[in-house]
């Protein structure tokens, strides 16, 4: 028998005026799994993970969120999810400790003081409770948003981009604290555009336009792109660049730090492609898409289809 | 009982929050108290104002002694000037008209000898009103004046016991602003004035600011209802506005020595479903305000009608009809008759009902309205 489904949701759709931000998107994740959300900007992610919550009411589709309705039992819902929003949404004038109190108040956490005190510890904040959230750098902000989102115990945890713009030792430290929360049993839903977090999830789904167009593990989506890539070093990549973007259908150029990454779907434009540059001291060599080649293919794809 | 403790506990929650954003935020703070302080100084020193020499003009076909003891006395009061000249009484019309005198004095023929009969003459003094806190000086002197300035005159007379309370009629006319006789019309509008631009303006700030800085949703991700929400933020602000109440009445009696004739629990009371007007008025703004800004663009929309059709800066009865209309609708309007009547006049609880249900009316079309645009998601 499969694990139990934390989150099982089928044709969610949710539109604001006579636009669709989500479009038909089934869902389905495991207890204490990470499951990344990818996606351009504009895709529906948050809105999403609102209907998932209770923020927003479905305008179609429907299924369960910890086994409760997601349209008629948000209530309950929200009783038992950690939801750290995409903007910092601590008060930035109520102290460290004013914050996690007030957290725990509104969940009626019995023994809040420990609690609240607990948290505090856990965080390395215990000595400086009183200074007020809004004067934390950014990395403690998301460290205090976390230990907020999580005082209540939560089952499910929704982290809408939670690492955008904190630096790369506070970004490791908090996946490092995400695994070891989902070792312990708590399942975490993250949207994310760092391909180093993506590659971290257990499984993932790839949103744009609102149109949920790929899931599965990262060997899986990686597998099932049908892309051929072809990574070129040396040479002027300037160059290269100029004389292949745009002037084949289909073919796709990446810079990836001082290397190029040229990929398809069509093994034989590809092949062409290689044999015809092969000079001028680019070396091109096969290789494994990265997650990256994927997404990118998969945005150009849809904005063709649905933009 | 679980759940109402869990409902409890959230309504507490969020009401000891919102007392430390108010006690963190300084200047809102400030605004709350300093307003009320510093619009009661200010028009307490219009109350307070005490001009003197005022223009005075006599249209009189008797120029017996009596009437020149009048005049010196009036002129020692000190608060009338006299013009030379004795003007026609359609000169006198139009110089009041004009503004070039304050007051007309009207002395009927045979005032002289009526007085001296004991027979009670009319005595008709005319008040440019425009400026209703600029006479009232002068009427209270007039008023006295009359019962004492002839007494030497009249001493020995046959008839001075009749004279009590006064040996002349002396009526009064103000023109131009009849009902904005009391120079203490003032304080009590000032009430409904700091109410309506504090409260409105407060709540609707307070819940766009939740919007703006997207703490909304975090909060409503949590169980916290919005109902639960709503309220939590509106209870510190119903007694903000009864320390603002309190703060007028107090500074009112001390610093101007404004009279309270009636009861102080009923106008308390009346203040509660002003201040619930206000509240709901300005909770319905931040349904509509998308930020802060807009919240207090809103208020002023609000105020600003309210604040010169509701009979504070203009008589009402003196505005034209559509006007009077639309001056109706604001709870301002009633809120200030029923302070000035309770204050003032010693209304009870009857006369005071009379305005009491259009608020009651304002409110609940308000909730209403707002019941209807009030999100309780985020869409
Ligand atoms: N409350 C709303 N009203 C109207 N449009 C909205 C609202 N919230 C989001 N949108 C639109 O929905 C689209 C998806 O937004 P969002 O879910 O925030 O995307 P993402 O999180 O993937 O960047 C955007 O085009 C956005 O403008
Ligand atoms: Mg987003």
């Amino acid at each position: 028998m499969n694990k139990e489904l934390v989150i099982d949701v089928r044709g969610i759709t949710k539109r604001f005026g006579d636009k669709t931000v989500v479009n038909g998107v089934d869902i389905s994740v495991q207890r204490g799994e990470i499951y990344g959300f990818l996606g351009p900007n504009g895709s529906g992610k948050t809105t999403f993970i609102r209907v998932l919550c209770g923020l927003l009411k479905a305008d179609g589709g429907g299924g369960t969120c910890l086994g409760y309705d997601v349209l008629t039992q948000s209530d309950e819902i929200k009783l038992h999810v950690g939801y750290m929003t995409q903007k910092f949404s601590l008060y930035q004038d109520l102290s460290i400790e004013e914050n996690l109190d007030f957290m725990a108040r509104v969940y009626s956490m019995p023994g809040r003081r420990q609690v609240v005190d607990a948290a505090l510890e856990r965080l390395g904040l215990a000595n400086r409770k009183e200074q007020l959230a809004g004067q934390l750098s950014g990395g403690w902000k998301q460290r205090l948003a976390l230990a907020a989102a999580l005082l209540h115990k939560p089952q499910l945890l929704l982290l809408d981009e939670p690492t955008a713009g904190v630096d790369p030792k506070a970004r490791r430290d908090f996946w490092l604290e995400i695994h070891k929360l989902a070792q312990e049993g708590l399942t975490v839903l993250v949207s994310t555009h760092y391909m180093d977090e993506a590659e971290q999830c257990d499984r993932l789904a790839y949103l744009a336009y609102g149109n949920l167009m790929v899931n599965g593990t990262v060997a899986e989506v990686v597998a099932n792109s049908g892309l051929h890539t072809y990574c070129v070093t040396g040479g002027d990549m300037q160059k290269l660049v100029s004389l292949l973007d745009g002037k084949y259908p289909g073919l796709q150029v990446v810079p990836f730090g001082i290397k190029l990454h040229v990929f398809s779907r069509d093994t034989a434009l590809l092949e062409r492609v290689a044999a015809e540059y092969a000079k001028d001291d680019w070396q091109w060599e096969k290789s494994e898409p990265a997650l990256e080649d994927v997404f990118i293919e998969l945005m150009n794809r849809a904005k063709d289809n649905y933009a | 009982m679980k759940t109402g403790s869990t409902v409890w506990q959230r309504f507490v929650a969020i009401l000891s929050k919102e007392f430390i954003h108010m006690r963190r935020d300084r200047t809102t703070f400030a605004m709350m108290v300093g307003i009320p302080i510093i619009q009661l100084i200010i028009f307490g020193y219009a109350i307070n104002s005490n001009p003197k020499y005022l223009p005075t003009a006599v249209v009189s076909a008797d120029n017996g002694p009596l009437i020149r003891t009048l005049t010196t006395g009036m002129k020692n009061s000190p608060y009338f000037e006299f013009l030379p000249g004795r003007p026609t009484e359609a000169q006198a019309k139009r110089m009041l008209e004009l503004g070039d005198v304050q007051f007309v004095l009207h002395v009927p023929e045979h005032f002289s000898r009526d007085l001296i009969r004991g027979d009670r003459p009319h005595l008709l003094l005319e008040a440019d009103a425009s400026d209703p806190t600029a006479m009232s000086n002068a009427f209270a002197a007039m008023n006295t004046l009359v019962t004492t300035v002839w007494q030497r005159d009249l001493q020995g007379g046959a008839n001075m016991g009749d004279y009590v309370p006064s040996p002349v009629d002396l009526r009064i006319q103000a023109k131009y602003n009849p009902e904005a006789l009391s120079q203490y019309n003032v304080v009590p509008g000032l009430l409904g004035v700091v109410l309506t631009m504090t409260l409105v303006m407060i709540t609707g700030m307070a819940i766009t600011r939740e919007r703006e800085h997207g703490t909304m949703e975090a909060l409503l991700a949590t169980p916290a209802k919005p109902i639960e929400v709503m309220i939590g933020k509106i209870v510190p602000y119903i007694l903000v506005g009864y320390m603002q109440v309190s703060l007028i009445l107090i500074m009112a009696r001390l610093l101007f020595g404004v009279p309270f004739l009636g009861s102080v629990v009923l106008l308390l009371v009346s203040a509660f479903f002003f201040i619930i007007a206000n509240l709901t008025m300005g909770i319905l703004f931040s349904t509509l305000a998308r930020t802060q800004l807009q919240a207090v663009q809103m208020t002023f929309f609000f105020f600003l009608p309210s604040l010169l059709l509701s009979g504070f800066m203009f008589p009402f009865r003196g505005m034209p009809q559509w006007a009077q209309y639309i001056g109706s609708c604001f709870p301002m309007t009633h809120f200030l008759r029923i302070v000035r009547g309770i204050m003032l006049k010693g209304n009870g609880i009857i006369e005071t009902a009379d305005h009491l249900w259009p608020i009651l009316l304002f409110t609940l079309v308000v909730v209403a309205l707002g019941s209807k645009l009030y999100r309780t998601t985020l869409d």
